[in-house]
């Protein structure tokens, strides 16, 4: 064999060798894509049900008698009457043969236990509502009950044993009535994206933990970013180094991976016990996730600072910028991206964490959207734990639809953190 | 030597340079004179780069670097505690290996030094800086339409003479450069060499080069160093023509190691 | 003296210096041929010295080109300087010391044997001086002796010496014999021609000063007692 010929089959299987390496990387990146591909198709579609809701259409008569009893059109008082009574008359009136008291109780439940609130704020909303609904009989659209719209969504069978299952067999056949009589409709579910916590379903929202979320990350970001490029820029610029300062270097890269419930007991011995500050609130959440975010921020940061060119400070410092010029001016500005990205990694992290804000509290049930970093609140990954525990069928849907959320809003910090790097980028 | 009278701006004496254990410099005695370029060749390692930033006290921002003997500039120790270090670095410039502008625009290169010397009172002030300081590094024809745009967009001679425009702009009285031109192509070279030649009417210019031929083009004096000692210090004519030491013969004819 | 560090360098500066000594030999051969020409009336070598002349005069150019070639190619420094630079001196001044033994040679088919008796030892006593000087300065250029360069340079005043006073004889002759000025005008021409060649010699002795010391030789050359011209 040729010498020529040696080195052509050479050749040959190193080009092959190197098709295979290429070959098994993609082959890598297609695996994960798919498994990353199939959790967002199965949260999806099991999150879809969350964003319909069913609607009854019923006749209402608004009696006076009930709604306002006094007569004197007096709306803070008719807030405070029973709505409920009169839409459950509603769907009585629909079905005159339901008579015994035991169906009649049945029919009722057909329908939201909040609905009579819901019409009641939609119509005596702001100071001088219009009243003419008063004494009339309207065509109104009623929030069903979360068994009725499992139901209609096909979760519940109607096959099975009639003491298995949450709709009994005379309600079917009212829900077949209905639907036939075109009074049965599925909606987009807004109230999900308005509403906070409920323990009825049908009215449970995410609002109240997107806000609370948000507190939170606002807190966080707050404190830990500029306490982190602080740090950072003394630790990287000024210490000198010594036995203190490898000390604090060790104890930062420590911290950064101390498991996050620790943060939790340090913020619940430390914050609520000791210095006795609200339970359940986004100020002590963010700052315990500030404790869990500034190691990170903290590194990234000076990892950035170390990877601006020294030639930047020479000159700086060469044509006679202090220290203090040299870093605000040139060093810390080149460092941005880099401390940015570092920040929103952070965030991220932090928007995704559970386990230490357990510790504070703020795994309680919270109906009311936070007002500020001081109310009683929950955050988007707990309220994901929360409905995950919930008994009732429509929960898993809305614990889904939550897991969407948060993942819209993961996508949405990194593309912001994209952005804030090219748009420093291209202004150097 | 003496019949023009021309001052020592730099007088150098008994200097030793530490980098924590290591000696760096031993025994440096070197004079400076004013509006001269004075040329440091020798050997990578020789120490050369050393005693240029010790001369505007950059190596201060190296925590093992420790120096003793005196450097007098005017006559006056810079290593003094009575003098500051960011006035004596507006007094002396430095132009380093590798151009380095900052990420700014052109104009903002240049006026950053006058800025935080306080030298700008209104902006007008800066552009005539920017100006004067751009025509003087033979700069200013090629950029005056875009001085927007940024420095590090320019060509390698181009941004290495920005970095003289900078340099200048504060008004130094020494410029230092720290090999300028080891990162440019012949041409660039040459301009910067006839730039060179131009500023020593206004300024004391200490080169680092790495070679010998620019060094014997530029320099009016210049000192050969070997493994941290100043093996000769002359006129640049005698040194490439004729050196005294045969460890400088040996360097500059390519006989050394 | 440490070797080159480019290999090359030192090769084409070694060239350099055998084409010197190469030239230096022909120089050398073609001044005793001229100078026995003269003394023995010897047409045929006569003949051989002129013709020898274009290969001085070809290693010239030679020596020219490669020289500077290497100034373009090698920029070399000091001493390398210096040497190169003195090569191409010293190769002018054996070319024209080639020049002069050609010249002298050419002479000597006017001359046709009728020097003077009284002056035949003259001559031989010149030409001996002159070829020993050409020979000892091509030694002090080979070895960079500038002890040795030094002492040919001082020795030229003998030559000077012995030239001045064969002018006086040649004079002296001339006055007598008013016939034989033609013939004695071109032997004149040959003693100073060989004055000459002592002459450049002494140049060479003052590059290799140069190129070993990287000074000039500053003193004034010791001459003998000039011909007053008055």
């Amino acid at each position: 064999m040729t010498d020529l010929q040696q080195r052509h089959q050479h050749l040959q299987k190193r080009y092959a060798a190197e098709r295979r390496f290429k070959a098994y990387g993609l082959a890598a990146i297609i695996f994960a894509l798919g498994f990353l591909a199939i959790m967002l198709v199965t949260i999806t579609v099991s999150a879809i049900p969350a964003f319909t809701q069913t609607y009854i259409k019923l006749n209402v008569e608004f009696d006076q008698k009930v709604i306002d009893k006094s007569g004197e059109r007096n709306v803070v008082e008719m807030r405070k009457s029973d709505f409920q009574k009169i839409i459950r008359q509603g769907i009585y009136d629909l079905f005159p043969e339901v008579t015994k008291r035991k169906a009649k109780k049945k029919l009722k439940t057909l329908l939201s236990s909040e609905a009579g609130y819901h019409i009641s704020s939609a119509l005596l909303s702001g100071d001088k509502p219009d009243l003419g609904f008063i004494d009339t009989k309207r065509e109104i659209w009623v929030k069903s009950s979360d068994d009725v719209d499992s139901f209609i969504k096909g979760f519940i069978n109607r096959d099975i044993d009639e003491d298995k299952r949450r709709i009994k067999d005379n309600q079917i056949t009212w829900i077949d009535q209905l639907q036939a009589d075109g009074r049965l409709e599925r909606r987009f579910n807004w109230d999900f994206f308005i509403f906070a916590d409920s323990r009825s379903p049908e009215d449970a929202g995410i609002r109240g933990a997107v806000v609370g979320s948000f507190f939170t990350l606002l807190i966080t970001l707050v404190l830990s970013f500029p306490l982190g490029v602080l740090a950072a820029v003394y630790l990287e610029e000024f210490s000198k180094p010594s036995k203190i300062t490898d000390f604090i270097e060790v104890n930062i890269n420590n911290l950064a991976a101390v498991p996050s419930i620790v943060f939790g007991l340090l913020g619940l011995a430390l914050f609520l016990n000791f210095f006795n500050m609200p339970r359940s609130a986004p100020l002590v959440g963010g700052m315990v996730l500030s404790l869990m975010t500034l190691p990170t921020i903290i590194i990234t940061t000076r990892a950035a600072l170390k990877s601006v060119p020294p030639s930047i400070r020479e000159a700086a410092l060469g044509i006679g910028a202090s220290k203090m010029q040299t870093i605000l001016h040139h060093v810390l500005p080149l460092a941005m991206p880099g401390a940015l990205t570092g920040a929103i990694i952070g965030m991220a992290r932090a928007l995704g964490e559970t386990a230490p804000l357990l510790m504070i509290g703020m795994v309680a049930f919270i109906v009311d959207i936070p007002q500020g970093v001081t109310d009683p609140a929950t955050v988007l990954p707990v309220q994901i734990y929360i409905w995950a525990d919930s008994p009732e069928r429509a929960f898993q849907a809305k614990m889904s639809a939550a897991i969407l959320v948060l993942l819209f809003f993961l996508v949405v910090m990194n593309a912001i953190a994209v952005m804030l790097r090219r748009r420093y980028e291209r202004r150097w | 030597m003496s019949e023009n009278k021309i001052a020592n701006k730099y007088q150098v004496r008994d200097v030793n340079v530490f980098y924590g254990d290591k000696q760096a410099l031993f025994n440096i005695e070197v004079d400076v004179l004013e509006n001269q370029v004075t040329a440091l060749i020798g050997p990578s390692g020789c120490g050369k780069s050393t005693l240029l930033r010790c001369l505007n006290r950059m190596n201060d921002v190296i925590d093992v670097c420790k120096i003793s003997g005196d450097i007098l500039l005017d006559g006056q120790d810079i290593y003094s505690k009575k003098i500051d270090v960011v006035e004596l670095r507006a007094r002396v410039g430095m132009v380093f290996q590798k151009p380095n502008p900052f990420p700014k625009s052109i104009y903002d290169n240049v006026v950053y030094g006058p800025k935080i010397h306080g030298m700008i009172e209104h902006k007008s002030d800066g552009d005539e800086i920017v100006e004067t300081s751009l025509k003087r590094a033979g700069l200013w024809e090629e950029v005056k339409d875009r001085l927007d745009s940024p420095g590090t967009g320019l060509s390698g001679g181009q941004q290495q003479r920005l970095c003289i425009a900078r340099a200048i702009a504060v008004s130094p009285e020494v410029i230092l450069m720290d090999e300028p031109c080891s990162a440019l192509d012949p041409i660039a070279t040459a301009r910067i060499e006839e730039l060179i030649d131009e500023l020593k009417e206004k300024f004391t210019i200490v080169i680092v080069t790495h070679s010998m031929q620019q060094a014997a083009r530029v320099s009016q004096k210049t000192a050969f160093f070997h493994l941290g000692k100043l093996v000769e210090f002359g006129d640049t004519d005698q040194i490439f023509t004729n050196p005294h030491n045969q460890q400088t013969q040996d360097y500059i004819t390519g006989r050394y190691g | 003296m440490q070797k080159h560090i480019v290999t090359a360098f030192e090769e084409e500066l070694q060239n350099l210096s055998q084409k010197i000594s190469k030239m230096g030999g022909l120089a050398e051969n073609q001044l005793t041929m001229a100078i026995k020409s003269l003394e023995n009336n010897d047409y045929e070598l006569a003949k051989r010295a002129i013709l020898s002349d274009k290969s001085i005069d070809k290693l010239e150019l030679e020596v020219e080109e490669e020289a500077i070639l290497m100034i373009a190619k090698r920029q070399p420094m000091a001493l390398d300087l210096r040497r190169i630079i003195v090569t191409i001196r010293i190769s002018s001044d054996l070319e024209r010391i080639g020049d002069l033994a050609k010249n002298i040679a050419k002479r000597v088919i006017k001359i046709n044997g009728r020097t003077p008796k009284s002056l035949v030892s003259g001559f031989s006593a010149m030409g001996e001086l002159a070829k020993t000087s050409v020979k000892n300065i091509l030694d002090a250029f080979a070895a960079s002796d500038v002890d040795k360069a030094i002492i040919v340079w001082q020795n030229d005043k003998d030559l000077d010496a012995l030239y001045n006073s064969i002018f006086k004889e040649i004079t002296e002759h001339m006055k007598k014999n008013g016939d034989h000025i033609d013939y004695c005008t071109h032997l004149h021409f040959a003693a100073k021609n060989i004055e000459r060649i002592g002459d450049h010699a002494t140049n060479i002795a003052e590059n290799i000063h140069y190129m070993v010391r990287g000074e000039m030789l500053s003193d004034d050359r010791p001459k003998s007692d000039l011909i007053k011209i008055s």
